[in-house]
């Protein structure tokens, strides 16, 4: 990001530029001008947004993954699952004890069922596998063979490689119609490039050399001009070899609570194989013989199968619903992370405000009418087409009901068009001349026409400027001489809802810190009306960086965004840097996560997505644990009821027989993986609250539900094993 | 008054007195571990040990430490059993044999107090004095050390010492145990405990026949076997016997000295994290634990079965006419959730789930409240799991006091909760599948098998209390049962240590809105849960086997 200085208009402009919107302004279109900006930062609807969604999923999915889940039988796949290989290794005792006593119809149910088990596990992992794969393969298409026109080392001429050739450092011309071939940045010229291959938006971006939006990314179309490109990716290793990577699944590796968890879960599994080893010697003296395809039984039934199955097709869904928000995790960890954000540092243009200020009140001069100074500023903008102008036409329209008239409508009118160079905007018609602009240049023009600026101008452009505000002088020419009429104040205006969405992260617990390159008086008031807890103002990079290492040396983890190369540091320090697809390289490689829509709001909803993820985790381990009591109350009496009849009193189901009891319990455990898959895809139900609130929630629903929910479920499968004659 | 009333009366006595000493016990211990300076008394244990006190340990010098000291006092305490027969103030007993001097060398040093021999007729006045209460003291006061560096790691950062282990020790001793240990004695003695050092008394018994009586200083071993829930008695009745527990008060004096430390502890824990609400939190869980389990027992033992039970007003076998149904109910849950022991009354003739729930108890892990020290840590742990579940569920790493807990952190939180049931289900199974030690049963059925799944349990989890009827001293019952104490006592603690290390080298995150807060009812009822599902699904099947098949058969 650059440095801003916020009373220089045209700067601001670009600033906003940058970090929000590539819509073209008329100093900057080149040819053709892209139809419309590829996002807009219009907020929509904040409410339901607030609620993280979660990705569809059609059941269908499930019978096209089958054949993928089968695959995943493999004990070499299945041993990094320690839970579901104990399962695996059940099944295959079981079926083995089946074949031995092939007359008993129970070995044969336990075996099928157990083998169910295991498939749905991996079905469960398939599918959420299935849903990047797609994903894949569009991005595949991208990834054609390009040839790359490579400029010699001398510059002059050109030689024809393949794109797979290309080394880092070498140069390379994409002239309209090319296919970018590989990962770089912009050495020379400008062009509009259709970047849909990666970001599915078929707007097309402006790419030029130097600046913040010099990066370009191999796959990407040239649909104008001609660049040069410096190849700065080995072929193999660029962002859409890595964003295939990615969403297929294959670069992923577990992440540490992944791996915490799977550490309680094995301990628990050993806990409950002991239990289960240690039995028969117990049932022996009782003086009742236990099989093998019991004890596998019971052993399935009571280590945690649910979060055994279900995990790894959660950590995955994790990532998918990033992606399907079109934001890149370089690693599951920094998901993770995302999670435990507390403090989140937010650009103010873009992500608070709205990319440019607008002209909120016309405030005139004594002497003057404020109907004047409108009617004056609409007809000095009208040849203003930076959105500051356009505002000020609108205005004028909504708060006056002048009308908004034409170029054309005025006969011998001149225009004087917006330019950097005078930072005034103005007509001429009718004798009258009617300037509008930034403050020092209007005072200037003013005294040039030999006019006299009145006192109260500067106490009237002074007060706005304290308030937050950017004033803008109109000025007129005419029989009475050169004078001001009136001030503009132009505001920064905060994106709707966006202080309802500050109140919900201060519930979650997380600090918001506003950074804008505004002197502290405009910064203090735009914090105050967006709500935020803190601001950082005329922040450059370093004060940046410094704000992050303060936070982090307080324990906390930080969130940011940024694109710029000298966010690149900061972005790379952060906890959870989120780096705008927009950006340069530096940015996307330093941060560890890429933002293809260049939509600063959302590091709100990666947050979101990063605590969804771990509570998805949390609810079903402890749902899974839950899940246990009524299966023993199954499983026990069904056991022993006929050594110690007493027992028969923990059979508070009334389940038919203990064959039917132990494989309800079976059927049950097989059931609810797959019930719980599309949970686990989808993600538990996030609403922003307290961490006592959302604990309380989350414990009733999957902690007293997980205890209850089995012994109706049990109950309902056992009465329909006894309606199957014969049993 | 009704055995009922009675017993509600003098379970809320207990409660005030515990409440009452709470507050200024935990406090003073909490200044004691905090304390930088040394008694003149402990410069001269710490100049004739040749420790520096004031050295900062890592966890690994602190292991070190709890670890050769133990080693130590197992070897001299084995010594002085083999030779006891050689050296003075035998009684005239002979030496100990080697299964049963080790089985006894190592439950006393771990705080288990399992005795396979009969107090008055093995142990002579050197052994129980120099040997076993001395590691009576000292072994309660490594308890409570570990427990100590727990808390310091909790409650430091970005550092890995977590103090210095013999200075704990010896002020544990010194400051702790042995002042009150010398105050709750003299109570004892003024309520009729004996204490002298007179020989064998062959006393004439009224229904003809004679027994013999020897004396011995039982009022001050008295004091530290409950004080730091040691539970081995002088004699085999233990607490059962008038001269160790004479009357009803100083049965209730005897409960309240044997949970007084494990529940100050929570204050000294919240005092030594700063916050006071995260002691009583982990109070309410013992707490609630405690209070349902003396409940249920009461329950249980007042259920009325039949005219016997109606005439004695509960169930009278194994019972002490003066100490009564609820008082025992009392002793008897509290014995078994701190790993003391000792017993007044014999679980072995509760009813069928007062005994399970006796059992249950043990197997909960001691930790409510738990031993001297090592009910505080074995909470801790839980608190560490309970959170790590928990924590995930409000969406961020699980942390508690601002530590995270993350793959290292839950590695050794789960090793840890591995190693007793590990212990007690393996050692009970090999137990009934050999031919040979089923033979030390008493009983026959589910009963029997209760005895042996008692025994380790009571073994493994440092508990030291016997169904009575299982012969222990057999070859197979002392070396197992030996090394389940020594394994459930120091693999434990080396988990702990290095927790305890691991956390203390972190920096802690702040406390936010979105952080579990682990000092609300919530968190208590969730650990409370947590303990009572996993340890409720580790034993279950055993428990069915065994006083469930038994209780529920009528």
């Amino acid at each position: 990001m650059t440095t801003r200085e916020e009373n220089h208009r045209i700067e601001k402009q670009e600033d906003s530029m940058s970090t929000s919107t590539q819509t073209p302004t008329p100093t900057q279109t080149p040819t053709p001008a892209p139809a419309r900006a590829p996002h807009s930062d219009v907020p929509t609807g904040h409410k339901d947004e607030s609620k993280v969604g979660g990705g569809l999923f059609d059941p269908r999915q499930l019978l096209k993954s089958l054949p993928d889940a089968c695959r995943k039988l493999d004990p070499r796949v299945m041993v990094k699952s320690p839970v579901m290989f104990v399962v695996l290794v059940g099944s295959v005792l079981t079926t083995v004890f089946s074949f031995k006593e092939p007359g008993d119809w129970f070995g044969w149910a336990i075996s099928a069922w157990l083998w169910l088990t295991v498939i749905f596990a991996n079905l469960a992992e398939a599918v959420a596998e299935g849903r990047g794969k797609a994903q894949a393969d569009t991005l595949r298409k991208a990834k054609t063979d390009t040839v790359a026109r490579r400029l010699t080392p001398d510059g002059k001429s050109e030689e024809q490689v393949p794109g797979t050739e290309l080394r880092i450092g070498d140069r390379v011309v994409c002239e309209a119609g090319d296919i970018i071939p590989g990962d770089g940045d912009v050495v020379e010229g400008v062009a509009s490039v259709d970047e849909s291959a990666i970001t599915g938006e078929s707007a097309p971006v402006i790419r030029e050399s130097g600046g913040d939006r010099s990066a370009v990314t191999g796959g990407t179309k040239v649909l104008s001009d001609r660049i040069v490109v410096k190849i700065t990716t080995k072929p193999g290793e660029t962002f859409i070899d890595r964003m295939i990577a990615l969403v297929e699944g294959a670069a992923r590796q577990k992440t540490p609570n992944e791996i915490a968890l799977n550490i309680l879960l094995a301990s628990l599994t050993i806990v409950f194989l002991l239990a289960v080893a240690t039995l028969p010697p117990f049932a022996d003296y009782a003086g009742s013989h236990l099989s093998m395809v019991v004890l596998v039984a019971l052993l399935v039934c009571l280590i945690p199968t649910t979060i055994g199955a279900l995990l790894s097709a959660i950590g995955i869904a994790g990532m998918d619903r990033l992606v399907q928000r079109n934001v890149l995790a370089m690693s599951g960890r920094a998901v993770e992370a995302a999670g435990d954000v507390s403090t989140l540092l937010l650009d103010k243009t873009g992500t608070i405000t709205l990319g440019n200020r607008q002209a909120s009140e016309f405030v005139p001069v004594a002497g003057t009418t404020e109907a004047e100074v409108a009617d004056a500023a609409q007809l000095s903008s009208l040849a203003d087409e930076t959105p500051e102008g356009r505002s000020i036409v609108v205005l004028a329209k909504e708060r006056y009901g002048l009308r908004e008239r034409h170029q054309g409508e005025l006969a011998g009118a001149e225009w004087i068009a917006f330019t950097a160079q005078t930072r005034m905007s103005g007509v001429d018609v009718d004798g009258r001349r009617i300037r509008k602009g930034a403050a020092g240049s209007v005072v200037a023009w003013v005294r040039e026409q030999g006019g006299v600026v009145s006192e109260d101008a500067g106490a009237l452009t002074d007060r706005i400027s304290e308030a937050g505000g950017t004033p803008l002088l109109v000025a007129v020419e005419d029989s009475d001489g050169a004078r001001i009429l009136g001030v503009i104040h132009l505001k920064d205006v905060v994106k709707e809802g966006m202080r309802e969405r500050f109140d919900e992260l201060r519930r979650m617990g997380i600090k918001t810190v506003m950074i804008t390159g505004d002197n502290p008086l405009t910064a203090k008031a735009i914090a105050e009306e967006a709500g935020v807890d803190d601001f950082l103002a005329e922040a450059t990079p370093e004060d940046k960086m410094a704000l992050i290492k303060r936070e982090q040396a307080g324990g906390k983890l930080v969130a940011m965004t940024g694109d710029g190369t000298n966010d690149a540091p900061a972005l790379a320090q952060a906890d959870v840097g989120v780096a705008m697809n927009t950006g340069t390289s530096a940015a996307k490689e330093a941060g560890n996560m890429v933002d293809l829509d260049s939509n600063p709001t959302k590091l709100i909803e990666i947050v979101e997505i990063g605590k969804q993820l771990l509570i998805t985790r949390g609810a079903l381990t402890t749902f899974s644990i839950a899940n246990d009591v009524a299966k023993y109350f199954a499983i026990i009496p069904a056991l022993f009821a006929a050594v110690y009849p007493g027992l028969d009193k923990l059979n508070i189901m009334h389940l038919s027989s203990p064959d039917s009891a132990i494989l309800s319990a079976v059927i049950f455990n097989a059931l609810i993986i797959i019930a719980l898959v599309p949970l686990s895809l989808r993600g538990v139900r996030y609403k922003p609250m307290s961490a006592d609130r959302m604990l309380r929630r989350n414990l009733t629903i999957y902690g007293i539900g997980g205890l209850i929910a089995p012994f109706i479920g049990i109950k309902l499968i056992d009465l329909l094993i006894s309606l199957i004659p014969g049993l | 008054m009704g055995p009922v009333l009675a017993g509600v009366l003098q379970l809320l006595a207990l409660i005030v007195a515990l409440g009452l000493a709470y507050v200024p016990l935990g406090d003073y211990m909490a200044r004691v571990y905090s304390s930088d300076k040394h008694l003149r008394v402990e410069k001269w244990i710490y100049k004739a040990i040749g420790a520096d006190p004031d050295t900062q340990m890592r966890w690994p010098a602190y292991l070190r430490g709890v670890l050769a000291f133990s080693f130590v006092g197992v070897l001299f305490l084995y010594l002085l059993q083999r030779l006891q027969g050689v050296l003075p103030g035998s009684l005239g007993f002979s030496s100990i044999d080697p299964d049963q001097a080790f089985n006894t060398a190592v439950s006393f040093v771990t705080n288990t107090n399992w005795q396979s021999y009969y107090g008055e007729q093995a142990m002579g006045h050197l052994v129980q004095t120099a040997g076993l209460a001395v590691q009576n003291f000292v072994s309660a006061a490594v308890g409570i050390a570990v427990a100590v560096a727990l808390v310091r790691g909790l409650a430091r950062s970005r550092t890995g010492e977590l103090g210095n282990f013999w200075s704990d020790l010896v002020r544990g001793v010194v400051r702790i145990l042995l002042p009150f240990c010398v105050v709750a004695a003299v109570v004892l003695v003024a309520c009729g405990v004996i204490q002298n050092f007179s020989g064998i008394h062959e006393v004439g018994q009224f229904m003809g026949g004679s027994q013999q009586w020897n004396g011995g200083a039982v009022a001050s071993q008295e004091a530290v076997k409950e004080f730091g829930t040691n539970g081995g008695g002088y004699f085999n009745a233990n607490s059962a016997h008038p001269f160790e527990n004479p009357t009803p008060f100083t049965n209730l004096f005897e409960i309240f000295l044997l949970l007084v430390i494990p529940f100050a502890l929570t204050r000294t824990f919240g005092r030594m994290v700063g916050s006071l609400k995260q002691g009583y939190a982990i109070l309410a869980a013992m707490a609630a634990i405690w209070v349902g389990f003396v409940a249920l027992m009461m329950w249980t033992e007042f259920a009325h079965h039949g005219p016997a039970f109606d005439i004695a007003g509960g169930a009278m076998e194994g019972k002490e006419q003066r100490i009564g149904v609820g008082a025992s109910s009392i002793f008897a849950v509290s014995t078994t959730l701190t790993s003391t022991g000792a017993v007044d009354s014999f679980h072995s003739s509760f009813t069928g789930l007062g005994g399970g729930i006796t059992i249950l108890g043990m197997q909960l892990g001691e930790i409510a409240p738990g031993g001297t020290g090592s009910g505080l840590y074995g909470m801790l742990i839980m608190a560490v799991i309970a959170v790590f579940i928990a924590g995930l569920m409000v969406g961020r790493t699980p942390e508690y006091l601002g530590k995270k807990i993350g793959t290292r952190e839950i590695k050794f939180a789960a090793c840890y909760i591995l190693v007793t049931p590990a212990l007690v289900l393996v050692f009970t199974a090999a137990a009934m599948a050999l031919p040979t030690p089923g033979h030390s049963m008493a009983n026959s059925g589910a009963h029997g098998f209760s005895e042996i799944l008692y025994a380790y349990s009571s073994a493994a989890n440092n508990n030291g209390s016997a169904f009575a009827g299982l012969n222990a001293n057999t070859q197979w019952f002392n070396t197992t049962l030996g090394l389940a104490m020594a394994l459930g006592r120091f693999l434990p603690m080396v988990f702990v240590l290095a927790l305890a290390g691991s956390l203390a080298e972190q920096r802690p995150v702040p406390v936010t809105a979105g952080t579990l807060r682990t000092e609300k009812p919530l968190f208590t009822g969730l650990l409370v849960g947590a303990i009572l599902i996993i340890t409720g699904l580790t034993y279950f099947p055993a428990l069915a086997l065994g006083p469930l098949a038994e209780g529920l058969a009528s």
